[in-house]
């Protein structure tokens, strides 16, 4: 088992809309956050990795942390920039190259959908001027014909988002904290079937931010400290069903989930069977649903059954989602991969409230999806 | 009837009583890509030809898209008091590939997955000089189009 990289300190900047508040501050104050849970001074930081989809250069932050001179990336990765952060500083301390430093993440969008940029995704104009350019309707036509193919139901949608914001209400760092029924979640407005307004996440503001050490030095600064036993990021191969396809090939393969999957257990030495909770990218919910056959948890169809029993639920046999997920603590791109890991570290030290997973979780898994088909997975345990 | 213009030229053959999307299939493997594209994603090569693609082809998988798309990019009728709903699916043609498109219905009972459709062109705005841009769509198959 790889147990080379620790967790020191976690630090968050509250997700949601901070009007006034810049995309870097909300960066700084996460690293601010997370020196001080792990009692670091920033002129001990070695080095850096951070990044942010609309919040501005990460890079830039040292102007305000402070100008010491240390190794600072930018990171520009979709959807997995955050995991692509963790990625990066496991490795440089894994290799030997250095002892701390920090993974940093935040952004602040603009509202409503995610306007998509077609030349830098390689599409032409038409394709968006036709209508068809939305990351909506991917998620909606993908999840249809998962319903068709593996007989998920319509009120497995509404529950899946209903405990999202039930989790979401005993979480202080989320955006959305009002529990919602069911009802009232299947009757909202319809954005793309079978998906209605509160079964999607809405792109939003905040940051995130950890401190990273080689774990034989790990108690130096904390008495629990959580260790980083993967981290993996996979793009799409041929065959697999992406957001912002024109065509896909009639031949199907897995997508890159099931490639950072695999590619984590076998770095962590450990499988799906070991994992004691999961944070699973929930842009809306089918992908919440699709996720967990995908990272190994059920076979295709059994979500039906396991949401239905409760069993993702925060006291359920495999919680899922435990801090509201995206659909209540919104999309900061750039941070959210973080949030995952920010939550993980919590319940593993059994400090995560009044949503703490009973029975003292020893091991967590995160899992990151987004455009054009990139995925990014940790596990972790203490 | 205004005059009618492809909403970009090489996307489907034109002009066409009965237009057939362009699609390139690889030297090498055989692969279809729409649109037309010089690379194989799958076998890497790098050598395509054009081929006109089928009118008809079955529903693959769906949705209906709710709420305007903003514009730009989309072109067609944005306003949220005017927006009519569409429907999007991936459409199978002739067993090789599966094309995105847009559907000429946005009823949830009149939309199947494996359903036959057929190619129509589809209005979605009058430029400035007053001809009617379109793009293409799938409708039910025998419905007399659009
Ligand atoms: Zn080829």
């Amino acid at each position: 088992m790889s147990d080379d990289v620790a967790i020191v300190g976690i630090g968050m900047h509250e997700f949601g809309r901070h009007d006034g508040v810049s995309g870097i501050d909300q960066g700084v104050v996460a690293v601010r956050r997370a020196l001080a849970d792990a009692g670091v001074q920033w002129e001990d930081v070695e080095f850096a990795f951070g990044g942010s989809k609309d919040g501005g250069a990460a890079d830039t932050m040292v102007s305000k942390l402070g100008l010491t001179g240390l190794q600072f990336i930018n990171v520009a990765n979709g959807c997995a920039t955050g995991g692509s952060a963790l990625f990066s500083a496991y490795n440089s301390i894994k290799s030997g190259m250095f002892d701390i430093g920090i993974a940093v993440g935040f952004d602040k969008h603009e509202r409503g959908a995610f306007r998509i940029d077609l030349a830098s995704h390689g599409l032409e104009e038409w394709y968006g001027e036709s209508g068809l350019a939305l990351t909506t309707q991917f998620f909606g036509m993908k999840l249809n014909r998962y319903m068709h193919d593996h007989g998920i139901t319509e009120p497995t949608l509404a529950k899946v988002a209903e405990k999202a914001f039930r989790n979401g209400s005993k979480n202080p760092m989320a955006w959305r904290r009002r529990p919602m029924s069911e009802a009232e979640i299947a009757e909202s407005a319809m954005l793309s079937y079978p998906l209605t307004q509160y079964m999607f996440c809405s792109p939003g503001e905040g940051g995130a931010a950890l401190v990273l050490c080689r774990a034989d030095k790990a108690k130096q600064y904390t008495d629990t400290p959580i260790y980083l036993n993967a981290a993996a990021v996979r793009s799409r191969k041929f065959g697999s069903f992406e957001v912002m396809a024109p065509h896909l090939a009639t031949e199907r393969s897995d997508g890159p989930t099931v490639d950072a999957s695999k590619a984590a257990y076998q770095m962590a030495g450990m499988g799906p069977e070991d994992m004691d909770l999961a944070q699973l990218q929930d842009t809306e919910v089918g992908a919440e649903i699709m996720h967990m056959a995908e990272n190994g948890f059920c076979e295709h169809g059994e979500q039906e059954r396991m949401i239905a029993m409760g069993e993702t639920e925060i006291g359920g046999r495999f919680p899922v989602n435990t801090d509201g997920g995206c659909l209540a603590n919104g999309e900061p791109v750039g941070a959210s991969g973080l949030r995952q890991v920010y939550e993980n570290v919590l319940q593993l030290r059994g400090q995560a409230g009044d949503r703490q997973v009973p029975n003292d979780p020893k091991t967590a898994y995160t899992h990151v999806y987004g455009a054009p088909g990139i995925s990014g997975v940790t596990i972790l345990s203490r | 009837m205004a005059n009618q213009v492809p909403v970009a030229e090489g996307v489907f053959t034109w002009p066409s009583e009965e237009p057939r999307l362009l699609a390139s299939r690889c030297t090498a493997c055989g692969n279809h890509m729409f649109p037309i594209q010089q690379d194989c994603p799958k076998c890497s090569g790098s050598s395509t030809e054009r081929v006109e693609l089928g009118r008809t082809g079955t529903l693959w998988t769906w949705t209906i898209q709710g709420y305007p798309p903003k514009s730009p990019p989309y072109a067609g009728d944005d306003d949220p008091v005017t927006f009519e709903p569409f429907g999007v699916g991936y459409v199978e043609i002739d067993g090789i590939v599966r094309v995105e498109s847009r559907l000429t219905t946005a009823d949830r009972d009149e939309l199947e997955i494996g359903m036959e459709l057929e190619m129509v062109l589809d209005p979605l705005y009058i430029n400035d000089d007053g001809d009617e841009v379109v793009t293409f769509a799938f409708a039910p198959a025998n419905s007399g189009g659009a």
